[in-house]
């Protein structure tokens, strides 16, 4: 790649700031104002549904029925599930987008900024609506994140129509964003920056706009055709009316299966910048890098059935479905391998937010390696549906998605809000969370292998040491959430003042900007000349 | 390959302490089955291909943390492209995935073979228990959880089997091909047990096959893999393997005990015997969802104590528990109870609580209804 200078314009006349008071938030057009809003929604989701998942490690604690119902307990798992990746993950990553994307690629705002505000502002309504469903007569969604019929149609409690009605608004939010982001990254780019000089996140994100605009729709098929069964007679899932339950596993894993790098791809983005930065090097592999995230992303549309080995498919489909799988770990791997070359005869140091790139790297890894062994079809029959499958998702979404999501904050928070966050605390942080998780999530692997099944609500007695680990485990990396809330309070209200470019050689448009940030910023498109 | 592959797996077994203890069970079963050993071998192959590239990528990484540190002067390179090391680890991976994919290939099209079993029993889920049919000896019941409601309260210490205990055990012979023919009911239900590596999915309105030939005599335990409602967790699968021998004597016994269930129906049933008869059913197949006080768990599952149609017509009350109520929880117990269990079940609805009707419905009743 060739070697860039920044040229910019100067940047001394703002002459309107935000407007003032509440009505600020619901009428805001700007990129960082709406940043920050999905940001906070996306921690208070965070929170909801970490207590969700409080309730459901406290039944687990030991043997018996203790805390809850049966039915209540599957209300937790299923809200649990939906929440952290409706309401917390996605809206994070987008909330890092519209913050970043603009200052990373030096535009004015996103392209379409009144339908940014709208796509913010659907989901504290789909939300509230699906959070409703908890204090509805027969209780919310008891059928699982993945909403198999005909459980979640013949089945189902009444509140189903409004689940179905909540993630219609939530696949509607989702498309407008990754339109959005797909419009601003072709159209508003600096002058001179190509698209093989945009950086890692914003490929990453543009990547898993397209993912979106692609699979949401299907999501919205799937609920739209439980809607008909429900109530307009049609038998979409239902073999009794010549249809089949199997047809929803397929439509929902082939929005399912790219959903899942929806939700990870962008956190590679923020662990490609990142880890440069503290490595004081060049990312290692840049185009090979854009190449992996291309190729993952098409990959993602041909193995959504390994989700489905038990359902009795064909031989010549399972294995199309295991090799395909299998070819994953290829790109996968060209990233993780890049991401330590980068490190390699680098000059490290361990800010918090390269303690979280660097945790990321490895618990990632160990959810890939899980994954590989999940691909296999004949082994995956003893894994499946057990938590095995709980240990290895909640190894790339948690060390993954969410440590993504909280490195990038760390990174940015300086240039977002112009003050330093305390370092001691973020690494309390840091290694809170992360004997937490490992001790919630570690031990899961061994109960799924033993024959625990996911989603019951209370387990034999040979799963009674490890559940009670992984329950400990879960108290301490949920409390120690807390520890990150006060901390981004404390740097907003009394952080010391930060420096424009707070890491020692970051690169990129968005610390050419002054601190603290002013709330317009390239106005005048700085211009990229390559030398 | 099979053999290469335990051998490897043995050769490594060494090599790390392994745990005795079963609280602290780590590792898949190595089962009782043949399929069940060389899906265990092979869960390691690839373990151990994961764990040997975690040696080496982490490997470096944290070589690079150790000794490329800031603090320890060290100096950040330049470099930061080569297209031949891209190649290289490109290829690298690829090559092993191969590697993988070949023994994988020769597993699954060996467990997808299920032609020239020997008995072929179809298994049928519903919410929340198991329906085993042997195809060919005409014998057909239901299996389900046994473990008291006290143990799972926590009133009463938990036997060694919680959870994992069922009132008619799956009985099957050693030594002989049994295939599985899979469908349900209701929901989707997921038939497993692990010492046997089978878990198939049982889905409502289609079959789906497997089948096992096990060693080894002995009880395995599985459970219900697939979430299919509140019971789930309480839906466990016993089988238990004998000699051909005792499967033989198993056989006709099951076939006598149907005979004498058949002639209590033409007996004659006074009130008492009636409601003693229907509490025990009602606990085993009603209390889950109904409660065992008939307060249900509206709307889902309606209240029983003063309910309208318990207290109501006797036709519509039978037709309920015969045929079910399409659409909803309430499934058709026309063929899961003999005509003595609906009789007394129905006879024990409409005498218990504040439901005093004085009614009693008798095993002709039913056998009546159910010929119309």
């Amino acid at each position: 790649m060739s070697e860039q200078t920044l040229t910019l314009d100067d940047h001394d006349h703002h002459e309107h700031g935000p407007a003032k008071g509440f009505l600020r938030w619901v009428f805001t057009t700007n990129h960082k104002d709406i940043g920050t809003m999905y940001l906070i929604f996306s921690l208070v989701m965070f929170l909801i549904g970490g207590m969700m998942a409080f309730v459901i490690r406290a039944e687990l604690f030991q043997p018996g029925m203790q805390l809850v119902d049966p039915g209540f307990f599957n209300q937790m798992t299923t809200m649990h599930g939906l929440i952290m990746v409706f309401g917390a993950v996605m809206p994070g990553f987008v909330g890092l987008a519209n913050w970043q994307i603009p200052l990373m690629v030096g535009a004015p705002d996103m392209a379409l900024p009144r339908m940014n505000n709208w796509s913010f502002w659907i989901l504290p309504f789909a939300f509230t609506m699906l959070l409703s469903t908890l204090f509805m007569e027969g209780g919310a969604p008891g059928f699982g994140w993945t909403f198999y019929a005909p459980l979640s149609t013949t089945y189902a409690p009444p509140s189903v129509t409004f689940f179905i009605f909540a993630i219609h608004m939530m696949g509607i939010s989702s498309i407008m964003g990754a339109m959005n982001i797909i419009v601003t990254l072709f159209n508003m780019r600096a002058p001179g920056m190509g698209l093989m000089q945009m950086p890692m996140f914003a490929w990453s994100w543009l990547i898993t706009a397209f993912l979106l605009v692609a699979v949401m729709p299907v999501l919205a098929a799937v609920v739209t055709m439980m809607l008909m069964d429900i109530h307009f007679a049609t038998s979409f899932f239902s073999a009794a009316g010549g249809g089949d339950p199997v047809l929803f596993q397929h439509i929902f894993w082939f929005f399912g299966h790219p959903e899942v790098y929806i939700m990870i791809l962008p956190a590679f983005g923020v662990v490609s910048e990142i880890i440069p930065t503290f490595s004081r090097k060049k990312l290692f592999g840049y185009h090979s890098m854009v190449y992996a995230l291309i190729a993952i992303a098409l990959l993602s549309f041909v193995v959504w059935a390994h989700h489905m080995f038990t359902v009795g498919m064909p031989i010549g489909g399972q294995l199309f479905f295991m090799y395909a799988t299998m070819l994953i770990a290829v790109p996968t791997g060209v990233k993780v391998f890049n991401w330590v070359a980068t490190m390699f005869k680098g000059s490290l140091t361990f800010e918090t937010p390269m303690l979280f790139a660097v945790a990321f790297v490895v618990l990632f890894t160990v959810g890939g390696f899980s994954g590989i062994m999940l691909a296999i079809a004949p082994v995956d029959f003893q894994y499946q549906d057990t938590y095995f499958v709980v240990a290895h998702f909640h190894y790339v979404l948690v060390p993954g998605a969410v440590f993504g999501i909280v490195a990038g904050v760390y990174y940015w928070l300086p240039k977002w809000t112009g003050k330093m966050y305390d370092e001691s605390l973020g690494k309390m942080h840091f290694w809170l969370s992360f004997v937490g998780l490992n001790l919630t999530f570690f031990p899961m692997h061994f109960v799924g292998l033993a024959g625990m099944p996911r989603r019951i609500p209370d387990y034999a007695l040979q799963f009674a040491d490890f559940n009670m680990m992984a329950s400990m485990g879960a108290f301490l990396f949920g409390t120690s959430q807390l520890v990150f809330v006060y901390l981004v309070i404390k740097t907003v209200r009394s952080g010391k003042e930060a420096a424009q470019v707070p890491w020692e050689s970051a690169e990129g448009l968005e610390w050419t900007l002054p601190t603290p940030l002013p709330y317009h910023t390239f106005t005048t498109p700085p211009v990229i000349e390559h030398k | 390959m099979q053999r290469f592959l335990h051998q490897f797996c043995i050769t490594l077994a060494f090599l790390i302490p392994s745990s005795v203890y079963a609280a602290w069970e780590l590792n898949m079963p190595r089962g009782v089955t043949d399929t069940s050993n060389t899906v265990y071998d092979l869960h390691m192959l690839i373990l151990w291909i994961c764990v040997a590239i975690g040696v080496v990528v982490f490997g470096v990484m944290f070589w690079s943390i150790i000794y490329h540190r800031k603090s320890q002067g060290a100096k950040a390179a330049q470099f930061h492209e080569s297209t031949t090391v891209e190649v290289i680890w490109t290829v690298i991976p690829f090559l092993i995935l191969i590697g993988m994919a070949v023994p994988s290939t020769s597993v699954l099209i060996d467990m997808y073979d299920s032609s020239e079993s020997d008995i072929d029993i179809q298994v049928t889920g519903y919410q929340c228990k198991w329906q085993y049919k042997y195809l060919n000896e005409d014998i057909d019941f239901f299996s389900t959880m046994t473990t008291p409601k006290v143990e799972i309260a926590n009133e009463q210490e938990k036997n060694p089997n919680y959870l994992l205990e069922v009132d008619n055990e799956l009985v099957v012979p050693i030594n002989k091909k049994v295939r599985f023919l899979f469908t349900a009911n209701d929901v989707i239900h997921a038939w497993w047990v692990p010492e046997l590596a089978v878990k198939k999915d049982a889905i409502p309105g289609f079959i789906n096959e497997s089948w096992t030939r096990i060693n080894e005599v002995g009880t395995y335990r599985g459970q219900c893999a697939e979430l299919c409602g509140k019971d789930h967790g309480f839906m466990p699968i016993v089988v238990k393997a004998v000699t051909q021998a005792d499967y033989d004597i198993w056989i006709s016994e099951q076939k006598a005990t149907a005979q004498a269930v058949a002639a209590a129906a033409n007996q004659e049933w006074s009130i008492e015997d009636l409601v003693a008869k229907g509490e025990t059913v009602y606990q085993k197949n009603c209390a889950g969802c109904h409660m065992v006080d008939g307060s249900g768990l509206p709307p889902a599952f309606p209240a029983l104590n003063g309910n309208d149609v318990v207290l109501g017509d006797i036709e519509k009350h039978m037709d309920i528990m015969v045929n079910g109520v399409p659409g909803s929880a309430m499934a058709a117990y026309g063929k899961q109870l003999s005509a003595v269990e609906l009789a007394a079940v129905i006879t024990y609805k409409r005498n218990t609580w504040d439901n005093k009707t004085g009614e009693v419905i008798s095993p002709a009743d039913v056998k009546a209804y159910m010929s119309k």
